[in-house]
């Protein structure tokens, strides 16, 4: 008989303790809904702020696609509500569009999506446990964000408008107030957001570490973990060691700003007639203390994202991780070379050559642990059967992809070839490959995955799997194309490079780019759709839709308060796929163990 | 799932290979390519670029081709096998951790000469122009009939850089207000220019020609004017420049005061 579905089929029964688990405890709708300590909730709120930033984000990306494709013609509904001069964009006011695209996106999307909307929500599920270590401080850590929405959102409307020095920030354009319109209040309020955004994931970065050492279900060991948790746990202890430099650079830089010290001005330095107070900085500092964040912070944006895709790629292959400690070994090794890689920003910045050649070397190295992590993906993928799924289809692209960006990487970690593709389209092209077509992939593929559990009900396949095709085309033909504008050097940032004699030819090819963008855009609209729509009328999900092994896979869904009904006993690893000899084709992690034994012998 | 729904995913992955190779094997047809390389140290940049692009290439195709390969054989409504229950393998992780790593450490070494060629093996000689980058503009300055820098005959202007073919030409470097860099696309030449730092740039043009100067640092709102020309002619060409900027200098400005040029700031 199939011994192993027994267990499951009675975990599906829901019992009496399910229901007292699930009661909201006599709390009002303030507390549990909107100051709630659940780190479901929580999780969600992160999930539901930032699927609306991610929206702003991309209509500004389009603001940016537009005068690059056609500078200076009138711009289309954003013109009316910003741009002076009839529709027209101004200069200034496109180099505040991409530095706020690039710090809506990286700060309030895809850092607090990750580890605030997934690591929230999961890990506690995940490992067994009925909340996060610290609730308060979780709840703090989203009500922190909210500072950081409003000085981001509140400096489009400042004179002057927002920051427009880049996401990086560079001095001494930031710091002399003179150097842009208006005072640069934009500045300084998006130096205080950025700190607010700091505070936030380090009040969760603590809280993620905490639960993952402390509160695991008895029976999970370290390695046990799903990758997504051990993503999620390299991916605190990387924000709680780099965090800090940044939260100190932007502090001095704020100084500089309002108190008139002069961390990164060099003496007398003078921007549009403007004397900082006092000098004796450098403005290479603040590019070394912030990529000293900066670059960790490059994989706080992906090692998530590849955790979770390792677990869909299995759910959906029925197939065990291949290498699952070699996957975990590479997680911690680029974590590791994540931290003596930062210089690679500055090969041209006048920093000393010698010490680029450092940098460079460690740059090549950390290209290692990636492709160990693809070479794993690919052989996962391997003797597996394929469920073309959504969720698989969005996982495998970032397979797909991630190859794309982890290659070109090697161009710009080459110090030669940096020295013309620095700053041109072809780092455009890598970063978005990794960020946009890699993370917002994984992303989508946890979105679609884990909605069930969030929900209680799953998303409309057929058109999950229209955004999908739409999606993936539209963005390479976007992103594609700019490998091949860098390799003519078409600089970044330039509101019009057309009347450079180098440039005069490729307003036809960024007009295509910008088509594809906005078509890319246009197709989040089946997302949104497709998410609103199944949230309520959806078909039901069960606990476990896709016949998956891991904790959060056992609990109702959505999961009441406390998550579990029992306490959950981890008896194998997460991947448990087509064990031969069991009927069904997985063996969840709370799974007797006789089942397994008893199969086995069965087989036998 | 239908088994013709998965021979079209499949595809779907497939096409990223093809089609990413035909755009690189269609962009220089159609001039979205390296501009033309018009300097001594450019053939070995460009040379690596091709190289990292050959070998990128390959490990591109050839991954990209097994995802396609395997969600094509194993897809679930191909067949009813079962999915084979392995757990990885130490030998092949062996091996594609070596073998990375020993291209990737090659890579490393292969380029260092290059890079010292370009940015740490400054030629022995005065500097033949100091360039110094304000928002929005190159200022240059040339050394005077006395062939140095910072002397009262010293010659003064703007985005013209004119560049003496097959010798060697150093630059100092340096900025008045902001990050700035100093971008010669067809001379493979970047380099940031840094509020309190003075930067050695060097090269050797081996075309004469007209060529773009371009900020490729974010400088502010006018970062995208910053536009500049560098006129390379033979040493005869530019000697006459030269001695007509003289000219002129001299005809404006009898009493040459450097200093004034350079703070006449509006």
């Amino acid at each position: 008989m199939s011994i192993a579905s027994t267990p499951s089929t009675l975990q599906h029964e829901p019992t009496v303790a399910t229901h007292a688990a699930s009661a909201p405890h006599h709390a009002g709708f303030l507390s549990t809904y909107v100051f709630s300590k659940d780190h479901k909730v929580i999780g969600l709120q992160f999930l539901f702020s930032t699927l609306v930033w991610f929206l702003i984000g991309g209509l500004l990306a389009l603001a940016v696609r537009w005068q690059i494709a056609w500078p200076w013609s009138d711009v289309p509904v954003l013109g009316k509500l910003f741009a002076q001069e009839g529709g027209q964009m101004a200069p200034e006011f496109y180099t505040m569009l991409f530095t706020m695209h690039a710090t809506v996106m990286i700060f309030l999307v895809i850092i607090p999506i990750l580890a605030g909307a997934f690591g929230n929500f999961l890990i506690p599920l995940m490992i067994g446990a009925d909340d996060m270590a610290f609730p308060t401080l979780n709840m703090l850590s989203y009500w922190f964000m909210w500072p950081a929405f409003i000085a981001f959102g509140a400096s489009f409307f400042v004179e002057g408008g927002a920051a427009s020095s880049g996401w990086t920030s560079y001095p001494t354009l930031s710091t002399n107030i003179a150097s842009s319109p208006g005072g640069g209040w934009g500045q300084t309020l998006w130096l205080l957001g950025l700190t607010m955004v700091g505070v936030s994931s380090m009040l969760g970065s603590v809280n993620y570490m905490t639960t993952i050492i402390l509160m695991r279900a008895p029976g999970m060991t370290m390695f046990r973990l799903p990758m997504t948790i051990w993503a999620m746990f390299i991916t605190a202890v990387l924000q709680a060691f780099a965090l800090p430099v940044l939260t100190a650079a932007g502090f001095m830089q704020l100084a500089d700003r309002t108190l008139g010290t002069g961390f990164f001005s060099p003496e007398g330095n003078i921007v549009n007639n403007w004397m900082q107070a006092t000098g004796g900085g450098q403005p290479l500092l603040w590019q070394h203390l912030f990529w000293f964040y900066s670059h960790p912070a490059v994989y706080i944006m992906i090692l998530p994202a590849m955790g979770m895709v390792s677990d869909i790629l299995t759910t959906f292959a029925r197939k065990p991780l291949f290498g699952y400690r070699p996957m975990v070994y590479s997680i911690a090794g680029i974590a590791g070379l994540g931290f003596i890689v930062w210089g690679h920003h500055m090969f041209m910045s006048g920093m000393n050559p010698a010490l680029g050649i450092t940098f460079m070397v460690s740059t090549m190295m950390i290209a290692l642990p990636s492709a160990v992590k693809t070479f794993n993906w690919l052989g996962t993928v391997w003797g597996g059967r394929i469920q073309f799924t959504t969720a698989m289809l969005f996982a495998l692209s970032f397979v797909s992809m991630f190859i794309i960006g982890g290659l070109s990487g090697i161009f710009m970690a080459a110090t030669p070839v940096d020295i013309f593709i620095h700053d041109t389209y072809f780092i455009v092209a890598h970063f978005h490959y990794v960020l946009f077509a890699g993370t917002a992939m994984g992303v989508f593929a946890g979105i679609y995955y884990w909605f069930p559990k969030m929900f209680g009900r799953t998303m409309n396949e057929f058109w999950g799997k229209v955004h999908f095709f739409l999606t993936f085309v539209f963005m390479n033909g976007t992103f594609f194309t700019m490998h091949i504008l860098g390799a003519v050097g078409f600089p970044r940032r330039l509101a019009d490079a057309y009347h450079y004699e180098t440039f005069h030819h490729l307003q036809p090819l960024n007009a295509f780019m910008t088509w594809c963008a906005i078509g890319m855009v246009a197709t989040q609209a089946i997302f949104a759709a497709n998410f609103f729509w199944s949230m309520f009328f959806g078909p039901v999900a069960g606990r476990n839709p896709w016949r998956a092994n891991t904790l959060e896979w056992t609990a109702p869904s959505p999961p009441g308060h406390g998550n579990f009904d029992f306490q959950p006993v981890v008896h194998r690893g997460p991947y448990e796929y087509s064990v031969p000899g069991v009927e069904k084709d997985h063996l969840m992690q709370t799974d007797p163990p006789n089942a397994t034994a008893a199969a086995l012998a069965a087989a036998h | 799932m239908s088994r013709i729904s998965g021979i079209l995913w499949s595809l779907l992955f497939l096409a990223v290979p093809v089609l990413g190779v035909a755009t690189f094997a269609v962009a220089p047809a159609i001039d979205v390519w390296l501009p033309p390389d018009v300097s001594a140290h450019g053939a070995a940049i460009d040379g690596l670029f091709y190289f990292i692009l050959a070998l990128t290439g390959v490990v591109f195709v050839a991954t990209e081709v097994l995802l396609f390969w395997f969600l094509w054989k194993y897809d679930a409504a191909n067949g009813s096998r079962p999915a084979t229950y392995i757990h990885g393998s130490h030998s092949l992780e062996v091996v594609w951790t070596i073998i990375p790593a020993a291209t990737l450490l090659f890579l490393a070494i292969y380029q260092m000469n290059t890079w010292a060629d370009v940015k740490m093996r400054r030629p022995a000689m005065a500097p033949s122009v100091e360039v110094v980058a304000r928002q929005f503009e190159w200022r240059l300055r040339y050394p005077g009939r006395d062939g140095t820098l910072g002397t009262p005959d010293d010659l003064f202007l703007v985005n013209d850089l004119h560049v003496p073919v097959d010798e060697d030409f150093l630059v100092q470097l340096k900025s008045m207000d902001v990050l700035h860099s100093f971008f010669l696309p067809n001379l493979r030449i970047k380099q940031d220019a840094v509020p309190g730092m003075k930067i050695p740039v060097w090269f050797k043009a081996t075309q004469t020609g007209q060529f773009d100067i371009v900020c490729a640092e974010l400088c502010g709102w006018g970062h995208y004017k910053m536009k500049g020309r560098v006129t390379v002619e033979s040493r005869a060409d530019f000697d006459r420049w030269l001695e007509s900027q003289y000219a002129r200098q001299e005809a404006t400005q009898p009493e040459a005061d450097p200093t004034a040029a350079v703070a006449r700031t509006e």
